[in-house]
């Protein structure tokens, strides 16, 4: 039974008035603008962006700072915030060969061609904090290389001229699947996975990538290539009767490749998992790729053992705005039910007492 | 240009108040199956497609709505072009395949079970149809009843698909699957919900 | 589903309208007032801001998926000689999409398209030309150059 109850709006509205008051903190101190944010926050505007599932900058800077640097708060509003825009339509699916690229590696070749270029990486820092960045110190122009323009070859067409590597990846079926339009049903389309999955939480897709490595459907991945850099969105305009470029968007993409024994289907050969993030996000490219490969467990007919592999186990619990909502909804008045179980937990601790007294007044009985 | 710019004139003036009338008409029409609900709009649709129909479209159909048109309705480029600048709708290769159909000649209709009937999990997932017709009070009569009706109503829209009585009967059967229609004459909708039966039959 | 009167004139259409789409609004607004004309133009539709889901494909080149979304920016004008002009762009930069749909518009006369070209969509191309070099450049400062190092046996 419900019982309405009215109350806490002044309450609430203070509350609202203090949220605000110490968002903005020491009116001493200069406000951030969105523009410091977007530029000196740039991955956290990144994984805003990624997990908000919505492309624009200023917006993540915009969330970054509403949600008080609570990255999970900002990748809410940015996802309540795309529920009221219209949707004009589908790009043409984004060209990652023809990326202008900032950042290519690979762990399987050494002398690919395009070679390695290593970017804006932490990896190589020591990770020792830098006292003087708690000054405004100047920061030396980038090093340039001049002359230096070798196509940047995909790894996967290196090891795709041998034969020994799976092609790109298929599913059957020309319709392509839209999480955000058709309510999920298990077992999932690798499509609509990888739309979940670059989407899902970095930390539990890091953790989930980190159990396989670990032995829980292990799967002895390498890293075959990742890249960042920016790559043309494109789209279809029917008033204009052909595609045009609605500008550029940056994102990471990360070819896992993973050795694969064979089966009754397929000879022994090169498995790959995929992962595509908006912004610079490697980590979670990784985590995505090593998670989408293990999800094809039943695909590639190896048995499901571990969590990473299980469809319904990954996807349903990927999404942090879902997880935040049905655990953080539980501090939200339960008064009426926690009365029902009060009750019950009374009526059980009498029935417990009296059945002891019935045993201890007939001690006979026992024996 | 001239095609051109013909596409993008006669859409709505306020797009915004406009489609929610719209809206409000379709949705009081198909709550209440049978009474006529006026369309007023200041749209200027290419012909063949009429007034009511044009609304109607332009209000429910956006990029994720796959929409088939009738056999009078895609031979027509202009018709094509209007609707793909106002609603950025996709358009359907098959019935099987709309969210939406639009048809302005009920003579050249397929059967009404070549469209999306939906599935049972997701009945929701069928055509909506959008009738052209002449008229919705002069044509023969068809007595209503089911949902949204105290007792009975009546509806009297011309032209209609041939055998359009069985046809109905045989959607009424897939409930909970089956299609949706919105019978649209130039000024005027009225619609046939799938829960509606039509004839002298059982109240 | 996609045919169109103007496929004869798109590829220059094209490139200019993906040209002027990524561009920045401001630099945009900078050489437009430079161009020191302000047509009449009626807004047929917009500027209005929607989304446009994302599109990958598995494995780089295999079957497409949706990964996200973008905020994108659209526009439709007239001008007072019945020339209408389209424009959409990511992004939510509202003046900057009117502003390319009325460039749209006034490129369909020949003499004013030269113009654009000239002064506009020139140096908008070139600006992104350099940015990228200056980013190549940058990027292949940190290229890993290899040495074989001398091996332990003989």
């Amino acid at each position: 039974m419900y019982v309405a109850v009215k109350g806490g709006e002044a309450a609430i509205r203070n509350a609202h008035r203090l949220l605000a008051d110490r968002r903005r903190g020491d009116r001493s101190l200069p406000s951030l603008t969105l523009a410091q944010i977007a530029e000196q926050l740039s991955l956290a505007c990144d994984r805003v962006m990624a997990e908000g599932s919505v492309y624009d900058r200023e917006l993540a800077a915009l969330a970054i700072k509403q949600a008080r640097g609570d990255l999970i708060e900002a990748i809410f509003l940015l996802r309540a915030y795309r529920t009221t825009l219209p949707r004009f339509g589908y790009s043409v699916p984004i060209d990652t060969a023809a990326m202008h690229v900032e950042r290519r590696v690979s762990a399987t070749y050494k002398d690919l061609p395009g070679g390695q270029m290593l970017g804006p990486t932490f990896d190589y820092t020591h990770r020792l904090l830098d006292p003087s960045l708690g000054r405004d110190g100047d920061v030396e122009e980038p090093e340039i290389r001049e002359g230096d323009d070798a196509k940047v070859m995909r790894v996967s067409d290196t090891l795709a001229q041998e034969g020994l590597i799976e092609d790109d990846g298929d599913v059957p079926g020309e319709e392509i699947g839209d999480i955000t339009r058709t309510p999920m049903e298990f077992p999932m389309e690798r499509d609509t996975r990888l739309q979940a999955l670059a989407r899902g939480d970095e930390g539990f897709l890091l953790a989930l990538g980190y159990s396989t490595q670990r032995g829980y459907a292990r799967t002895h991945p390498f890293v075959g290539e990742i890249r960042i850099g920016e790559v043309e969105v494109k789209l279809d305009v029917p008033e204009l009767g052909f595609a045009v470029t609605l500008g550029r968007i940056q994102v990471t993409e990360c070819q896992m490749v993973t050795q694969f024994a064979g089966s009754a289907k397929a000879p022994p050969q090169f498995t790959r998992g995929y992962g595509l993030v908006f912004g610079q996000s490697e980590r979670k490219a990784m985590a995505m790729s090593l998670c989408d490969r293990a999800l094809r467990a039943s695909e590639l007919g190896e048995d499901i053992v571990a969590p990473a592999q299980d469809q319904e186990f990954v996807i349903s619990h990927s999404d942090n705005v879902q997880a935040t909502g049905f655990v953080e909804h539980l501090k939200l008045p339960h008064y009426v039910d926690f009365l029902a179980e009060l009750d019950l937990v009374r009526r059980m601790r009498g029935e417990h007492a009296a059945r002891r007294d019935l045993q201890e007044s007939m001690p006979e009985a026992a024996e | 240009m001239a095609a051109g710019a013909h596409i993008v004139e006669g859409g709505f003036a306020d797009p915004v108040f406009a489609s929610q009338s719209v809206f409000r008409a379709v949705m009081d029409a198909m709550a209440r199956p049978g009474p006529v609900q006026a369309i007023d709009t200041d749209l200027r649709p290419p012909a063949p497609l009429n007034i009511a129909a044009a609304a109607v479209v332009l209000t429910l159909a956006d990029a994720d709505t796959p929409v088939w048109l009738g056999q009078d309705l895609a031979r027509d480029d202009a018709v094509k072009g209007w609707l793909a600048f106002q609603t950025g709708a996709p358009l359907a290769g098959l019935p099987s395949e709309a969210t939406f159909a639009i048809a302005a000649n009920a003579a050249a209709l397929p059967s009404l079970s070549s469209f999306a009937l939906g599935t049972q999990e997701y009945p929701d997932r069928s055509t909506t149809l959008i009738l052209q017709v002449e008229t919705l009070t002069e044509g023969e009569a068809l007595t209503l009843r089911g949902p949204g009706i105290k007792g009975s109503e009546t509806v009297a829209p011309r032209p209609m698909p041939g055998h359009f009585d069985m046809q109905w009967r045989e959607n009424n059967a897939l409930y909970p699957r089956g299609i949706d229609i919105i019978l649209a004459a130039p000024d005027a909708v009225a619609c046939l919900p799938r829960t509606v039966r039509i004839g002298e039959g059982e109240s | 589903m996609m045919e169109s009167s103007e496929t004869k004139t798109g590829n220059a259409r094209q490139e200019r309208l993906s040209a002027l789409a990524s561009a920045s609004g401001a630099d945009l607004l900078d050489l437009w007032a430079r161009l020191g004309i302000d047509p009449a133009c009626e807004m047929v539709r917009g500027p209005e801001t929607g989304l446009v889901a994302l599109r990958g494909r598995m494995g780089g080149g295999g079957a497409p998926f949706n990964f996200g979304e973008a905020t994108v920016t659209r526009a439709t004008v007239r001008l007072e000689n019945g020339a209408v002009g389209h424009a959409i762009a990511l992004g939510r930069d509202r003046r900057k999409a009117k502003l390319i749909a009325i460039l749209d518009a006034l490129a369909q006369e020949p003499e004013m398209e030269v113009k654009i070209e000239t002064e506009i969509v020139a140096p908008l191309k070139a600006a992104m030309a350099a940015r990228d070099e200056k980013r190549r450049a940058e990027t292949a400062a940190t290229k890993v150059d290899f040495f074989t190092m001398v091996r332990g046996e003989d």
